[in-house]
């Protein structure tokens, strides 16, 4: 509904600025990423490579800034509009906040992944707010015949201050939308000194919503005429359908239609051979599954179980080093010659995601057209999925996204979006929403992978360490890894030990894996950190001291595989003030009590904690963990920034402590629900004290950094409070 | 089998089985959202309502048990003095990430706080120990119930 398109362009950028139909100025960037930022996990398209951004100025003041990515509990759909806000120099108060349906052409990437968001918008977000701020106090200068360099604004105003008086930006919008729009590149911002909301801790623009119940949730879409889906699958993944009763399905209370659906033959892209019912009601839909008496053929992940894994990873280690992923120096001839030498190996489980809002999608299809809302991280990964499981056209479909009942990443990938089309297909017309049960969400998770590590490490007669090795067993054909089962050849301590080798063995699998928040480093941060600290008490010293040995000066070390850039002064602030936070060198004096220490750099954020724990029997008490964290100059939203640091530590102190742990039998997952995969409960709580450390480097995102540390710095604490090392997760010790 | 439920002080009626529960009766049928399915099994708190002024988990309750017991939602919970506090002690501390099980948590601490005007942080864990928070607000939820209830916020230094 615009009026008079008018276009600002550069090489680099599209900024285009029009009249709002009832008055008011639009502006929408379109803006390239840079080649470091762009894409950050596998299915790069073109619209990974530009961002877009809009924001709208109404006559009667109204900010409203469009929110494009996922909200999935991270906090962007507050904190990007905040960067936006605060160059504008508008008030808070004053923005309204829309969420963007899934449109590629227009927004360019919309996905919430991989601590992304915030390093992507900073500059372009801020860019966009200065743009609008110019163009507004343009179009007050032309009014009132003035230069614009001599007008300041506040609180969305335009201030005169040579004559005190003063215009609000609407009134002025309209003039602004007939002006070419300024270079964003050449846009003045603001100084960190000068910011009005960034950096303000802001209350979540939907938490209110939230709090009185209303709909905004996937669970919680509702269409006239809606019916509740269930899909069964076979409880292994591969498994095909023999026979079900589908008649008897039919005549459950409440059933309308009683599905079969042949699957692709790729699990992976979550099709798998199943049955649909559909019913008035999801628990009808639900009760009836116990009637179909369905058969499966599971032959296709026969041998597929935990206790096989381990002994094929065992053997591989046994076998040898496995494939070379990197190779420093002379690290055997250095572990031979070394004065002092050491070995362990690690291990940790496959474990789900269970984000608190099971898996479910509602979709419409009729006249060859489908409409679909959706809880996804990742929707236009969702719209390849479409099109390669049923040959769904992009163009034919219209990609609602819902607010996200947590993702952790388990929603990147988008088989219930796949499975819900192919029922609505099937029943045109008719809307239906698709809800797994907790049963279903666990089962069919897209798992964090187990793996397996054989760390080497050789000590010189000086106590330095100057040789390692690692042979990681992992998931994989043999060529590449399963999702999210790679090793990070940055891994430190790589580049800080002059001989190093890193190599990887792969077994088969038929499970589904994926990215679980802080993926790669929330396993190999544990297993890595932990034998680190074996190796530092075996030289005689403790791992923060062994660490900031080996980031020696102040350096950035570059990542073969083009990953971030380790920064070693960053590294070496953050693990400086933990220790002054939780004052390290003290002790606690009671008996099976102690402090554990550890240290990661990932999604490019800099985390050193402590947890202070106490082990009496079985029983692990945490008391209070501290956390010292530098992502970058500016913390955004405070408010959502403690809160993503405080869960990511609490969760994973349950990763290691409540039991967590997915087995399999022939393929057949063994857990099913919260009571034999435990989540975090508030008793386990310990207090969180959390430092800033504010290097002045752009800012990065928090989703995930703050977890990976906290699990060896537990295990790390309980050896120190026991002498048992914990090898292997999650955490099990003797009671006596 | 026709009901006729109180639900947030409304006579609603409802043709559904005995055994269906509570949580997709207000769900499916009444339209009443707000009230989260999370597990099914009574495990994780998320469909959390009261019951005659006590927390019950609504995927447990069979609607043909429920009979002339007054039911309290979400929905209607900051027409109460008890709710209207914590909602608006959630909103100052901003408890939530997601935001999927805060329903089940305001319900459960509602109906603490109706019983212990202000509970110690052991009285705290064990009320609330019945539901999950999968981003792991809970020092924020504890910090939340103890400014409805009027103490200071749990003790904590952000830097």
């Amino acid at each position: 509904m615009r009026e008079q398109v008018r276009t600002g362009l550069n090489r680099r950028t599209v900024l285009k600025a029009s009249l709002l139909a009832g008055g008011g100025l639009a502006l929408d960037a379109l803006i390239p990423l840079p080649a470091a930022l762009a894409g950050a996990m596998e299915g790069k398209s073109p619209a990974a490579a530009r961002l877009s951004a809009f924001v709208a100025i109404a006559p009667d003041g109204t900010v409203t800034i469009v929110s494009k990515n996922p909200e999935i509990g991270q906090g962007v759909k507050t904190s990007l509009p905040m960067m936006v806000a605060d160059e504008l120099d508008c008030d808070w108060s004053q923005v309204r906040i829309t969420q963007a349906d899934v449109d590629q052409k227009r927004y360019g990437e919309q996905s919430a992944g991989g601590s992304t968001a915030t390093p992507k918008n900073w500059l372009p977000m801020r860019q966009l707010g200065a743009a609008a701020r110019a163009m507004l106090v343009q179009a007050a200068a032309m009014r009132w015949r003035v230069d614009a360099n001599q007008l300041t604004t506040a609180r969305g105003r335009i201030v005169d201050p040579a004559t005190g008086r003063s215009i609000g930006y609407g009134e002025v919008a309209s003039a602004a939308a007939t002006l070419v729009p300024p270079d964003l590149s050449t846009v003045r911002l603001k100084e960190p000194g000068q910011f009005t909301i960034i950096g303000r801790p802001l209350v979540g623009i939907d938490s209110a919503r939230i709090l009185e119940g209303r709909p905004i949730f996937g669970m919680d879409t509702r269409l006239p005429g809606m019916l509740y889906a269930v899909y069964e699958v076979a409880p292994a993944h591969g498994g095909r359908l023999v026979r079900a009763d589908l008649e008897a399905a039919k005549r459950s209370p409440g059933v309308k239609h009683v599905v079969p659906i042949v699957g692709n033959g790729d699990p992976d892209a979550g099709l798998a051979d199943g049955v649909a019912i559909v019913a008035s009601n999801w628990w009808l839909a639900n009760q009836a599954r116990s009637r179909l008496g369905v058969e499966w053929d599971l032959s296709a992940a026969k041998g597929h179980s935990s206790t096989e894994y381990q002994a094929k990873a065992e053997a591989a280690i046994a076998a040898g080093a496995g494939t070379e992923l990197r190779l420093d120096g002379d690290p055997e001839a250095k572990l031979a010659s070394a004065a002092k030498r050491i070995a362990a190996r690690y291990y940790y489980p496959f474990i789900a995601h269970a984000p608190m809002e099971p898996q479910n999608c509602a979709a419409l299809y009729q006249g060859g057209r489908i409409e679909i809302w959706a809880p996804s991280q990742a929707p236009q990964r969702g719209l390849q999925a479409l099109h390669t499981a049923l040959g769904i056209e992009p163009d034919a479909v219209t990609l609602h996204l819902t607010r996200a009942g947590g993702g952790f990443g388990r929603r990147l990938l988008n088989d219930y979006m796949v499975q819900v089309a192919a029922i609505a297909k099937s029943v045109p017309g008719v809307p239906i929403h698709l809800i797994w049960s907790r049963e279903d969400d666990i089962r069919r998770d897209y798992f964090r992978p187990a793996g397996w590590h054989s760390f080497e490490a050789g000590i010189g007669a000086d106590g330095e360490l100057i040789a390692f090795s690692d042979h990681f067993v992992t998931f994989g054909d043999g060529k590449t890894p399963a999702r999210a089962a790679g090793f990070n050849v940055s891994m430190p301590p790589a580049g800080l030990v002059p001989h190093l080798r890193y190599s990887q063995s792969m077994l088969p699998t038929v499970v589904t894996t994926g990215w679980l928040r802080a993926p790669g480093s929330n396993a190999l941060c544990f297993a890595s950190q932990s034998f680190l600290d074996e190796v530092a008490l075996a030289a005689g010293t403790d791992l923060p001291t062994l660490m900031l040995r080996l980031l020696g000066e102040p350096r950035e070390i570059a990542a073969p595989d083009n990953g971030s850039p380790f920064d070693t002064a960053r590294a070496r602030a953050v693990i400086e003030t933990v220790l002054q936070t939780s004052s390290w060198t003290q002790k606690p004096a009671q008996s099976g009590r102690a402090k554990g220490f550890a240290f990661y750099f990932s999604h490019r954020g800099y985390f050193a904690e402590v947890v202070d724990a106490s082990v009496a029997g079985a029983d692990v008490r945490v008391h209070k963990v501290w956390v010292a964290g530098d992502v970058g100059s500016q913390i955004i939203n405070p408010m959502g920034a403690e809160n993503q640091v405080r869960g990511a530590v609490i969760d994973g102190l349950a990763q290691a402590l409540t039991g967590q742990a997915i087995e399999f039998i022939d393929g057949v997952v063994q857990q099913s629900n919260f009571h034999d995969f435990p989540l975090a409960r508030m008793p386990i709580t310990p207090e969180i004290d959390i430092a800033w450390v504010k290097s002045q480097k752009p800012p990065t995102g928090l989703g995930e950094p703050a977890l990976p540390p906290v699990l060896p710095a537990l295990t790390n604490a309980i050896f120190a409070a026991t002498g048992t090392r914990i090898r292997s997760l999650p955490v099990r010790l003797k009671t006596a | 089998m026709p009901y006729r439920l109180n639900i947030n002080g409304a006579v609603r009626r409802v043709d559904v089985p005995p055994e269906m529960p509570l949580l997709w009766v207000l769900r499916g049928e009444l339209g009443l959202v707000g009230t989260k399915f999370g597990c099914g099994k009574g495990l994780c708190g998320a469909c959390t309502v009261h019951v005659d002024g006590a927390a019950r988990l609504s995927c447990q309750l069979p609607v043909g048990s429920v009979g002339d017991s007054k039911v309290h939602t979400i929905e209607h919970i900051g027409e109460t003095a008890i709710g209207a506090r914590l909602q608006q002690a959630w909103l100052k501390i901003d408890v939530m990430q997601c935001g999927y099980c805060q329903a089940g948590q305001i319900m459960s601490a509602c109906a603490l706080l109706g019983q212990i005007a202000q509970p110690s942080t052991d009285q705290i864990n064990s009320a609330m120990a019945g539901n999950i928070c999968r981003c792991c607000c809970y020092n924020r939820i504890r910090s939340a119930i103890r400014i409805a209830a009027g103490m200071e916020e749990e003790s904590t230094r952000d830097a």
